[in-house]
């Protein structure tokens, strides 16, 4: 592969990533007054992160049993109002230590 | 903004540590792609500074690495980050409708799963320093973690990188999870987008469709639904 090709390749992919996200920022400058869109929007991070958190989480360590121990935990943690990094943190732990004992 | 730009600046940087651990984990699996694909580490790294996205570096990777050509990689690009455009409305409407254009062009630049789950979780309007804060972890962790990535390969432990990659999930649990526990709707939402996803990636024909487009199209199909079941009650910019 030739470096110079590299670069447009990673200028395209950049470009074209950027859009996507800074579109709609720039765009919609003002409150939305649609109620059903305000609603929509309001949902769509709830829906999407679960989304992308199940079964994802799953395949994300070296074992599924590990990867189970860590979503229970995370749950359990997150709703007995842990903050976001002892959250995060315990749940890399968790799979740490079990993986000792499982791989 | 009661809170001044540096104290939420600071709060930034805290939600930003583990951020910046997750993120390392998964770019330095990102950066083994980058390295598979021919590029040096120099040119991986300036890949993930450009473009903060998993998905969309490790398809063009894929892509590269198969030899395809610029226009494959743009629509790839396209498809695997679309639903960075979903997140980017929904963060417009989290900004105060005076924030300038040069906030908004530098948060758009960062819109990732991560700062964006932490930027909208905050009550009322966001104050883009508390964004600036993570980025200032998380954007240095990812893309060292792909320089590290592509010249280390698998030097560390695979038990570290296991553990380490859960770190992200376990963010967005403590982002959903809270707010479920005190909406029945937000906790049925939640339970069903799971099962869906679930569904969506183990039936036949279903599990054919690529992440990027599964996330979007259950996107748009629970959170419309959602939308037009249960309107949210008229209130203020401030949700919790």
């Amino acid at each position: 592969m030739m470096n110079t090709n590299v670069y447009l390749y990673i200028g395209v992919m950049a470009l074209v990533t950027y859009l996507i996200r800074v579109l709609p920022l720039t765009l919609i400058r003002k409150e939305i007054k649609n109620r059903t869109i305000r609603s929509f929007l309001y949902y769509v991070p709830y829906v999407t992160l679960a989304v992308m958190t199940f079964p994802a989480i799953l395949d994300a360590t070296g074992s599924i049993y590990s990867a189970w121990a860590a979503l229970i935990v995370g749950i359990l943690l997150a709703w007995s109002g842990r903050s976001l990094f002892q959250v995060a943190v315990l749940s890399c732990m968790i799979v740490f230590i079990l993986e000792l004992f499982l791989c | 903004m009661i809170e001044s730009n540096m104290t939420w600046y600071k709060k930034g940087l805290r939600d930003g540590i583990p951020i910046a651990l997750g993120y390392f984990a998964v770019s330095f699996t990102l950066g083994i792609a980058a390295k598979n694909a021919g590029f040096t580490a120099f040119q991986s790294m300036l890949t993930s500074m450009l473009i903060n996205a998993s998905a969309g570096e490790f398809a063009g990777f894929t892509l590269i690495a198969a030899g395809a050509g610029l226009f494959e990689v743009a629509v790839m690009e396209l498809i695997a980050n679309a639903r960075y455009l979903l997140m980017s409305c929904a963060l417009s409407q989290k900004l105060s409708p005076d924030t300038s254009i040069i906030h908004r062009l530098i948060l758009g630049f960062y819109i990732t799963d991560e700062y964006f789950g932490l930027s909208v979780a905050r009550p009322g309007y966001l104050n883009p320093f508390y964004t600036y804060g993570m980025i200032t972890l998380g954007g240095p962790g990812w893309a060292l973690g792909t320089l590290l990535g592509c010249i280390m390969g698998n030097v560390l432990a695979t038990n570290i990188v296991n553990a380490l990659s859960v770190g992200l999930y376990g963010m967005f649990l403590a982002i959903i999870i809270p707010p479920a526990r005190k909406s029945k709707i937000i906790a049925g939402l939640v339970a069903i987008s799971m099962a869906a996803s679930y569904a969506f990636s183990r039936l036949p024909v279903l599990k054919d469709i690529s992440s990027g487009i599964r996330i979007i199209l259950l996107t748009v199909l629970i959170a419309g639904a959602a939308a037009i079941l249960f309107p949210v009650k008229e209130e203020t910019n401030d949700e919790h």
